[in-house]
């Protein structure tokens, strides 16, 4: 890895300096694909862990729940930068199986295929059958909406969903807002909510107890992370406006492959990895196009790293998973 | 038209073909068939190149995506409309009015791209 990257890696870390953060740490878990976040709900503060193999027996101990999240499975993608990613979804979810304490539920946050192909969402469907949790909520990447507006992503995954597919859940206490950003893009823009969708949350969060937990979770990250690539959502300025006067706040997202995490005041907001391929860093590369990494480099890389991610005491914590150990 | 007339327009255009034939790639050619030009926008690493296009009346540019993932090409006041192109597909239109055609990319908004008819 050259110098230049590590300094545009450090470059866009400075304002999580002093958090104990391991920058180099950080850096090695980008890099990866085939892993999945596991959520613990603990007092309503939500703690993060990857599906590692050093996952302990005391995981989920004393929490309120577990859920896990999968992202950007990318069915039907068959390029260098992964040739199976089907093999590597099923890891994915061979590792969920593996957990000492079962999840309640899974969440996807999109980019479930590459072509928005039935046979490639029939090949998802298939794998996720076999996850020991049965209950998975889904909110559609762009490549799930590819030819026909969606229609076919909210007939196999978004019934009863509102719009192009925007709902809440209600799980132990913690409420759920899955948000679409990917419909109707406009030209040079980032992700975007809409006006229809943008009214709804304020209804649904209206009147809920400022200490609610709430996790709110899209595909494309609802933080600005690099516009250039368009890692960002145009009009996520007032969707966080809803949940200001919340007490805990998680903003889950995918989209860019590897883990980005920010706290602003007590919103969290996460990014996950891929079950496909890995993306390259912020402006580490020409475009956020798939990372081609040699067979033994990507086996060395998903070797080795750990990444402990305490934030202002609120104990987020993010392991990361290697696919191989 | 008679048959006679008929044969003069035969042998009009034989001479025409022949002429352009012997004229190979010189200039001629090139100036005497507007209508049969082409030009290329290549989709490489997120990017429509070139990013404008100028080019004369009658043009089919043809769109081609070098990239490992999905992109579009679609004009911004909906004049065209590509289907979703994966690695190496191609998406062709012809431009019959002068004019300034924006266009971008559907999945990855930040691809924007201009044809220039002149």
């Amino acid at each position: 890895m050259s110098d230049k990257k590590h300094d545009l890696i450090d470059q866009s870390l400075q304002d999580l300096d002093n958090d104990g953060v391991d920058r180099r740490g950080f850096l090695k878990c980008m890099a990866w694909a085939g892993t999945g976040l596991v959520w613990t709900m603990s007092g309503g503060v939500p703690v993060s862990r990857a599906l590692a193999k050093g996952y302990g027996k005391n995981a989920g101990k004393g929490a309120d729940f577990t859920f896990v999240q999968i992202s950007d499975s990318h069915i039907g993608f068959n390029k260098p930068a992964n040739p199976d990613v089907t093999a590597t979804l099923q890891t994915a979810i061979d590792k969920i199986n593996a957990m000492p304490r079962k999840p309640d539920f899974i969440i996807h946050t999109g980019d479930l295929s590459q072509l928005s192909k039935p046979s490639e969402f029939d090949t998802l469907d298939q794998a996720l059958k076999g996850a020991v949790a049965k209950q998975i909520y889904f909110v559609p990447g762009e490549h799930d909406m590819l030819s026909d507006n969606g229609d076919q992503f909210l007939e196999r995954y978004g019934k009863g969903t509102k719009g192009s597919g925007w709902y809440s859940f209600d799980h132990k206490g913690v409420h759920f807002v899955g948000l679409v950003n990917v419909a109707n893009l406009k030209a040079g823009g980032m992700g975007s909510l809409g006006h229809e969708q943008l009214e709804w949350p304020e209804d649904d969060l209206h009147g809920r107890s400022a200490s609610t937990p709430i996790v709110l979770f899209a595909h494309i990250p609802l933080w600005t992370i690099y516009p250039d690539w368009g890692w960002g959502t145009d009009d996520s300025e007032q969707a966080l406006s809803y949940v200001k006067k919340f007490g805990s706040v998680t903003v889950l997202n995918g989209h860019i492959h590897q883990i980005m995490q920010k706290v602003e005041g007590k919103v969290s907001f996460h990014t996950a990895m891929s079950t496909a391929f890995p993306q390259p860093a912020p402006g580490t590369a020409p475009s956020a196009g798939p990372m081609k990494l040699p067979a033994e480099q990507l086996q060395k890389v998903l070797g080795i790293t750990d990444v402990n991610y305490l934030v202002s005491g609120r104990s987020l914590a993010v392991i990361d998973s290697p696919l191989a150990s | 038209m008679t048959k006679k007339n008929v044969c003069l327009a035969s042998v009009a255009v034989l001479v025409v073909i022949a002429m352009m034939l012997l004229a190979g790639s010189s200039a001629v050619t090139a100036n005497a068939q507007p209508s049969a030009a082409t030009a290329a926008v290549k989709i490489d690493n997120f990017v429509f190149g070139p990013q404008t296009l100028t080019v004369p009346v009658g043009t089919t540019v043809t769109w081609t995506n070098s990239d490992d993932i999905p992109h579009t090409s679609v004009s911004t006041e909906g004049v065209f409309k590509s289907k979703v192109l994966d690695t190496d597909e191609k998406f062709s239109y012809t431009f019959s009015k002068a004019g300034t055609y924006p266009y971008y990319c559907t999945i990855h908004p930040k691809m924007t791209g201009k044809i220039v008819v002149q």
